[in-house]
C-alpha cells in the first residue's frame, strides 16, 4: 500500500492529511501556524503521522499547499490552494460546480470543471473584510472562544445590522452596540450575516452554479453555514473534513504522481 | 461678569474636555481613553475637568459636545459635528488655515475653509482602517509595542521599510514578513506613518487643498508624520503645540459654547426685561 500526504499552511492554521492507495484518509492533524512556519508545517505532519499509525518514510510522496506552501521543506512539490481546494472538493462531492474557501485571512470563490480543474477564481485579499479574521476580531471583542461563536449566533432573536466594513472598526461598532445593550447572539448573527453578504458578492464574480461546497477552517461555525446559505438560497454541501479540503486536494495531487511515476516500473516488470 | 464654558469632544478612541473663561483662556483640559461606555466617560472627563479647578456642574454656563459620540453626551446644551469645531478650533491658533488634515484613532478627515473660517468642504475615510490611527496601533502591537512607545520607536528610524498599507489586518502579515527579514521595527513604524501620509496627500488633494495647512489630531503627536507631510507638500504645515495636538474639536466647541453663550445670554435677559 502507498500513502501520500498533502500539508496546507494556511495564514492561521496548518492542516495535513495523509491518504492511501484508495484516496481514504487514513491520518489528519489541524495545528496554528503560528510565527515560525517551518516547523508548523513538520509538526502538523508529524501529528497526522501519529495519527495514521504509519512511519514517515511510508509516505511516498508530500506536496505543499497554502500561503507558506514553500515552507514545507520536507514537501517534494508545491500546489497552490486554489488547485487544492477545487480538487479536494470535487473529489468529495462529485457535483462541485462552485466552490468557496473561507479561512482565516481570505476567502476564495473558485468555479470549477468535472475533475476539479479551475476554471475561474477570485479572491478577497486586499481587505480582512469578509474573511475569517473578522469572525476572530469578534471572538476577542466578546471574549467568546471561537468555536462557541456559531452555536451562540443561532440563537438569535432579532439581529443587528452591523454597518462598518473593517475588520478593525467591526471589532469597535460590536463592542459598541454590547455597550447599548444588545444581545450578544444578536450581534454575532449580524457578523455572520456581514461576513455572508461580502462572501456572496465574491462569488457572484465567478458565478454561483450548483452544487456549492463550502470549505476551510469556517466550514466548522454553524451559523455561517446557515448565514451563507440563506444568502445565496442554495444548499451549501459540508463536511467533517471540509476543514481539510486543501490538505486533501494536494494529498490526491501526491498520489497522482506516485501513481504515474510508478507505471513504467510497472511495464517494465511486464515486460 | 465671568463665564465657563465648556466643549466636550467624545472621539473614537479618546475623550477630551476644556473649559474656557469669557476670555477664551483654557481653565482645565481632560484626556482620556473613550472605551465603550460613551456616555460615563463623557460625564468622567467633565466631572474631573470642573473639580480640577474647584468648580461645580451649575458654574457652567454653556456645554457644547462634539466628536463621534456628542449625542450619548446628555448634559450637553448643544452638539455640533467634528467638522465644523475643529474647524473653528484650528483657526483660533492659526487664523490663516484654509485646508485642515486631521487624522484621529479611527479616522482621517481633510476639510478646506475659506478665508472666513467657514468649512467649504470635507472629505474622510472611515470605511477602512488603513488611513488612520488604528493602522499605526496595530503595526505596533503586531510587534508588540504599546501606543506609547510609537514614538520613542520613531525618533531611532534611519530608513523607513515600504508598508504597503492596504489593510490593517494583513498589515500583520507583512509586518512580520519584515521582522522576520531582519528590519528594525523603528523602520517598520516609520514605513507604517509614510503609507498614512501617502493617503493623507490624496485627501488633501481631493479637498483641493491650498496653503496654509494646518495638521490636527492625536496621530500629529508623531512628530515624523508632519515632518513627512511637509515635505511631500512641499509647502509649510501648521501643527498645533503637543499638549493641545488632541483637543482641536474640543477647543473649537468650547469656543462655539461661549459665542453660543452670548446669544442665548442676551434672548434670556430680553425674557427677562419683558
Amino acid at each position: 500500500m502507498a500513502y501520500a500526504a498533502g500539508v496546507d499552511v494556511g495564514s492561521t492554521q496548518t492542516k495535513a492529511v495523509i491518504i492511501d492507495e484508495n484516496r481514504k484518509i487514513v491520518g489528519r492533524a489541524l495545528t496554528d501556524t503560528g510565527a515560525n512556519v517551518i516547523q508548523a508545517a513538520q509538526n502538523c505532519f508529524a501529528i497526522a503521522l501519529k495519527d495514521s499509525g504509519l512511519p514517515e518514510e511510508e509516505v511516498e510522496y508530500v506536496i505543499g499547499t497554502g500561503y507558506g506552501r514553500y515552507k514545507v521543506t520536507f514537501g517534494n512539490a508545491q500546489i497552490t490552494e486554489i488547485s487544492c481546494h477545487g480538487r479536494g472538493a470535487v473529489h468529495m462531492f462529485p457535483k462541485t460546480k462552485t466552490v468557496v474557501d473561507m479561512g482565516g485571512q481570505d476567502t476564495k470563490a473558485i468555479s470549477v470543471g468535472p475533475d476539479g480543474d479551475i476554471i475561474d477564481f477570485c479572491m478577497n485579499d486586499k481587505c480582512a473584510a469578509g474573511t475569517g479574521r473578522f469572525l476572530g476580531a469578534a471572538s476577542m471583542a466578546l471574549d467568546i472562544p471561537l468555536d462557541d461563536l456559531g452555536p451562540t449566533a443561532l440563537k438569535y432573536n432579532r439581529p443587528v445590522k452591523i454597518s462598518t466594513t473593517c475588520t478593525v472598526f467591526a471589532e469597535s461598532e460590536v463592542l459598541s452596540w454590547l455597550g447599548k445593550g444588545k444581545k450578544i447572539e444578536d450581534i454575532l448573527w449580524g457578523v455572520h450575516q456581514s461576513i455572508a453578504s461580502r462572501s456572496a458578492g465574491l462569488m457572484r464574480r465567478v458565478g454561483v452554479e450548483d452544487e456549492v461546497t463550502f470549505t476551510g477552517g469556517v466550514t466548522k461555525n454553524v451559523a455561517m453555514v446557515k448565514a451563507l446559505e440563506e444568502r445565496l438560497g442554495k444548499q451549501l454541501n459540508v463536511s467533517d473534513d471540509s476543514h481539510y479540503m486543501g490538505a486533501l486536494g494536494a494529498s490526491l495531487f501526491a498520489l497522482d504522481h506516485i501513481i504515474s511515476s510508478r507505471t513504467p516500473q510497472l511495464e517494465k516488470e511486464n515486460a | 461678569m465671568s463665564t465657563i464654558t465648556a466643549g466636550i469632544d467624545v472621539g473614537s478612541t479618546y475623550t477630551k474636555t476644556i473649559l474656557l473663561d469669557e476670555n477664551q483662556k483654557v481653565l482645565a483640559k481632560d484626556l482620556r481613553h473613550t472605551g465603550f461606555k460613551l456616555k460615563q466617560v463623557a460625564r468622567e472627563s467633565f466631572d474631573a475637568c470642573i473639580a480640577s479647578i474647584g468648580k461645580k456642574e451649575s458654574d457652567i454656563d454653556y456645554i457644547v459636545a462634539t466628536g463621534t459620540g456628542r449625542h450619548l453626551v446628555d448634559f450637553k446644551d448643544l452638539a455640533v459635528t467634528d467638522i465644523t469645531a475643529t474647524a473653528r478650533g484650528t483657526t483660533h491658533l492659526f487664523p490663516k488655515t484654509l485646508t485642515v488634515l486631521d487624522i484621529g484613532g479611527q479616522t482621517m478627515k481633510s476639510s478646506r475653509l475659506d478665508e472666513n473660517k467657514k468649512v467649504l468642504s470635507f472629505r474622510l475615510n472611515d470605511k477602512c482602517a488603513a488611513g488612520t490611527g488604528a493602522f499605526l496601533e496595530k503595526t505596533a502591537k503586531y510587534m508588540g509595542f504599546q501606543t506609547e512607545e510609537i514614538s520613542p520607536l520613531l525618533s531611532t528610524s534611519k530608513e523607513p521599510v515600504p508598508i504597503s498599507g492596504v489593510c490593517a489586518v494583513f498589515a500583520e502579515s507583512e509586518v512580520i514578513n519584515h521582522l522576520s527579514l531582519g528590519a528594525p521595527p523603528s523602520d517598520i513604524m516609520q514605513g507604517a506613518i509614510e503609507s498614512l501620509v501617502s493617503r493623507a496627500l490624496q485627501l488633501i488633494k481631493r479637498v483641493k487643498g491650498e496653503p496654509e495647512f494646518t495638521l490636527v489630531g492625536g496621530i500629529m503627536r508623531f512628530t515624523t508624520m508632519a515632518d513627512s507631510i511637509h515635505k511631500q507638500l512641499e509647502k509649510d504645515v501648521n501643527v498645533p503645540p503637543e499638549d493641545m495636538v488632541q483637543f482641536m474639536a474640543c477647543l473649537g466647541a468650547a469656543i462655539l459654547a461661549g459665542i453660543r453663550l452670548e446669544k442665548v445670554g442676551r434672548t434670556t435677559e430680553a425674557v427677562a426685561q419683558a
